[in-house]
């Protein structure tokens, strides 16, 4: 089928010829969804040729796995399941000795309160260039628990409900709201330390 | 009145689109006389918006078609 033609099904249509053999109505939901996938599987994994790698061999794998796509969720919901899974798999194997979950126990210690609270210049992102602040939120994010840059992602970059991310990441929906507010609070804590107003700093001194 | 931790607790459900409004007046009245927490609310927005206006990364080169070539071999 063309691209004309296939480009204006909805994603259900498009997984019913691609379960009866067209593969170009696969291709279709690839090109729909790579581009999130990536930007997905790069900051979980962090390095650009293992998010790559994600990024095939999660399509790979939903492909090979369509018949089993129940379709009571969104193909992207579920799509997603299997690119986080693959993401964590590659973390595991780069720091094998570490195991690496979704599930791992939250530290309850005091980290999760706000310490650096100051005021940003008021528009701190016109101050760098977009490749430099693309660093700094990147770099942002990696310093986050695995855990919770996946949740992040999905329900702050992404858009997901809070819904949709605990089936995408099969957590509680509670699991999803604790692990969202403190990403929330460990990010703004980074970026504070970046953008906050120069001046403010002399009143430490006095 | 909502405590300090109680105002950190609300603060994913303040952002979210469709937060109920007894929600928002309580959040809002505690950062009207708590400076500190003000703050926190102004950075933690500020700090979802930068996310969500970046462009994503551009897909690396020669990805699409690599991911379709295997998949060609699956066939």
């Amino acid at each position: 089928m063309h691209q004309a033609e296939t480009g204006s099904l909805d994603d259900l249509a498009l997984v019913h010829q691609a379960k009866a053999g067209d593969i170009g109505a696969f291709g279709e939901l690839v090109s729909r969804y790579e581009t999130r996938i990536y930007r997905l599987a790069r900051n979980i994994v962090a390095l650009p040729q293992d998010a790559e790698d994600v990024v095939q061999n999660a399509f790979l794998k939903a492909y090979s796995k369509l018949d089993s796509f129940q379709e009571n969720s969104k193909f992207y919901t579920w799509l997603v399941r299997i690119a986080v899974n693959e993401a964590l798999m590659k973390l595991r194997r780069r720091k094998s000795s570490k195991t690496v979950s979704l599930d791992e126990p939250i530290d309850t210690g005091q980290d999760e309160l706000p310490r650096e609270i100051a005021v940003w210049e008021s528009t701190p992102e016109s101050q760098y260039s977009q490749t430099e602040l693309r660093e700094i939120l990147d770099k942002a994010i990696d310093d986050l628990p695995p855990i919770y840059r996946a949740v992040f992602l999905l329900r702050d970059v992404d858009g997901l409900s809070t819904e949709e991310t605990a089936e995408a990441l099969d957590l509680s929906i509670p699991a999803i709201k604790s692990r969202l507010l403190r990403a929330r609070l460990k990010l703004r804590e980074t970026l504070t330390g970046i953008f906050k107003r120069k001046g403010d700093d002399i009143f430490a001194y006095l | 009145m909502l405590t300090c931790k109680e105002f950190l607790n609300s603060l994913n459900e303040y952002f979210d689109d469709n937060a109920a409004a007894e929600i928002r007046a309580l959040v809002e009245s505690h950062i009207n006389t708590c400076p500190n927490c003000w703050v926190i609310l102004d950075t933690t927005r500020k700090t979802l918006q930068i996310y969500k206006g970046m462009e994503p990364q551009p897909l690396p080169p020669g990805l699409h078609d690599r991911i379709m070539s295997a998949l060609d071999k699956r066939k």
